[in-house]
């Protein structure tokens, strides 16, 4: 009994480890085999890849172009912003973190509905891709603001500003020059979170989105509704293949960039 | 350009946006909530609603149960994996948070290939076992995205505990089982509040799993969204909204009061 009851955490840990992995590999093999029902016995294809291409592409492309977009943005939003709050630790500085952190604690869909009541009748912008980006931004700008301020916070910023101002060097000059350079392990992280983020960003989108704009994410919802298993198995293959290899860039450079805090 | 120029400009573009995407839109929709002929009193409606009630409470038992199964599984693997160095142990680890970066509605996909009616529990056991469209597929799934950010919680804070602690401990001759219930789990206790919060309020926001599988099930995402679509309740979805943003805030500011840190994403 003590025996067996030792290896009980190994048993915790396999069990859940084949809970997640088996629906993996359940679609990865759905994706690929002709009839997932008979088996992989009915032979390996890629039919239903092509399939998710023809009918799913324009998803893929536009998720893409969402992710840079919103990355654009939460560097041109976030950096600088970060930049500040990091200069200025104080209560005001702590609130203001605190209130552009609040989409990740309200749920996507709360949020949602308050832009489309705000936003529902501007028609113009409603119904063009800037309003999912918009979703997107203001989902992903806290992990892009926190990932910086994170790395600047531990630096001694003050000491190297005040040695560039002392050469002459101006606000802008020293934020170009020293700020962004020794920002840049937690610009990495944040930039690969946030595209992360953005490319499997659902609940948000899916109530911004319109019919002629579907993101990756909300194909896959479509695909699942209304496609046969093995169409949705190849699609949700697909983003399997684009979001891994992000997921671990980015847990490679969070990483990296709290070991170069120590 | 002086210095407190170069702040203003810095914080400018945040101003902007958050001002025109955050801060007047959730002003909104606290207004919006009170445009019913109720008024405010809708707040009041939700509890006195049979229909409201009983989603309110469906949905925090779910979440309460997904709470207590991923704090037990995670904490149980990841001290497992922190006290242990061993050959595929970091195959084990990646497994354990790739569904990280899953949306809820991969995560409900997932469920379905599990306990749909083309499932694998469906294929090897004999007769009907389909349960990804129950509230246990809808645990399950809850399941599915608690246990990756339970885990990485639990291993953050069992790293830092220091070693001697347990072999003071066992020098005094403590079993392996006092040493986790008097040494490990108070030394935890914080990390698992912190991280239970945050697995309750992703559980309670859950939009994407509950859009996959809960297509009979009254979860508090689904009842919002139907309310707003389908029955063009715009001031009771508001509400509800308001009140469920109110309680997943609620959880991340205990959650970080207890840890440095909180993010409850996705689901």
């Amino acid at each position: 009994m003590r025996h067996l009851s030792r290896h009980i955490p190994l048993l915790v840990t396999l069990l859940a480890c084949a809970f997640l992995l088996i629906p993996i590999i359940q679609s990865i093999l759905a994706g690929l085999t002709v009839n997932y029902f008979r088996g992989l016995s009915s032979g390996l294809t890629l039919k239903w890849i092509g399939q998710v291409w023809e009918l799913y592409a324009d998803s893929i492309f536009l998720s893409i172009k969402l992710a840079l977009a919103c990355l654009a943005g939460t560097l041109i939003i976030g950096v600088p912003a970060a930049y500040v709050l990091a200069r200025n630790p104080g209560r005001a500085t702590r609130m203001l973190e605190e209130f552009i952190s609040l989409p990740l604690a309200i749920p996507g869909l709360a949020l949602a509905l308050a832009l489309l009541q705000l936003f529902g009748s501007f028609h113009g912008f409603r119904t063009s891709w800037t309003f999912i980006l918009v979703g997107h931004i203001l989902y992903t700008l806290p992990f892009m603001v926190r990932s910086v301020v994170s790395v600047l916070a531990a630096i001694d910023l003050k000491t190297l500003e005040e040695g560039a101002a002392s050469l002459g060097a101006g606000p802008a000059r020293r934020f170009i020059d020293v700020v962004v350079p020794n920002a840049m392990p937690g610009i990495l992280a944040g930039a690969l979170t946030v595209v992360t983020l953005s490319i499997g960003e659902f609940n948000l989108t899916w109530m911004l989105h319109t019919p002629h704009l579907k993101t990756l994410p909300v194909g896959l919802a479509d695909s699942y509704a209304s496609m046969r298993l093995e169409v949705a198995s190849a699609y949700t293959l697909v983003f399997f293949v684009m979001i891994v290899p992000l997921l671990m860039a980015m847990q490679w450079a969070s990483a990296r960039a709290q070991r170069i805090m120590k | 350009m002086t210095q407190r120029h170069f702040i203003f400009l810095c914080l400018l573009p945040l101003a902007i946006f958050t001002l025109a995407f955050l801060a007047i839109p959730l002003g909104r929709l606290i207004l919006a909530s009170r445009e019913s002929e109720a008024g405010w009193g809708i707040y009041l409606q939700i509890l006195q609603t049979p229909r409201y009630l009983s989603t309110l409470v469906q949905t925090v038992a779910v979440s309460l149960a997904v709470t207590v199964a991923a704090l037990a599984i995670s904490t149980t693997a990841g001290l497992f994996l922190v006290r242990n160095r061993f050959a595929g142990r970091n195959a084990l680890l990646s497994i354990l948070t790739l569904p990280l970066a899953f949306p809820g509605v991969v995560v409900g996909f997932m469920i379905i290939l599990l306990g749909g009616r083309q499932g694998l529990v469906n294929q090897l056991l004999p007769g009907h076992w389909v349960f990804a469209y129950s509230i246990f597929g809808l645990f399950l799934g809850y399941l599915y995205f608690s246990i990756p950010r339970v885990l990485l919680t639990v291993m953050a804070a069992a790293e830092k505990i220091d070693p001697a602690l347990e072999e003071a401990a066992r020098t005094l001759g403590a079993s392996p089982w006092r040493i986790v219930t008097d040494v490990l789990l108070p030394a935890l206790a914080p990390a698992l509040i912190a991280a239970g919060a945050i697995a309750f309020a992703t559980a309670m926001g859950a939009f994407g799993t509950a859009f996959t599988l809960a297509t009979d099930i009254d979860v508090l995402p689904m009842v919002i969204y139907t309310e707003f679509t389908l029955s063009a309740n715009i001031a009771m979805a508001s509400a509800l909204s308001v009140v469920l943003g109110v309680v997943t805030w609620a959880m991340l500011l205990i959650a970080r009061s207890f840890s440095g840190s909180a993010v409850a994403a996705g689901g």
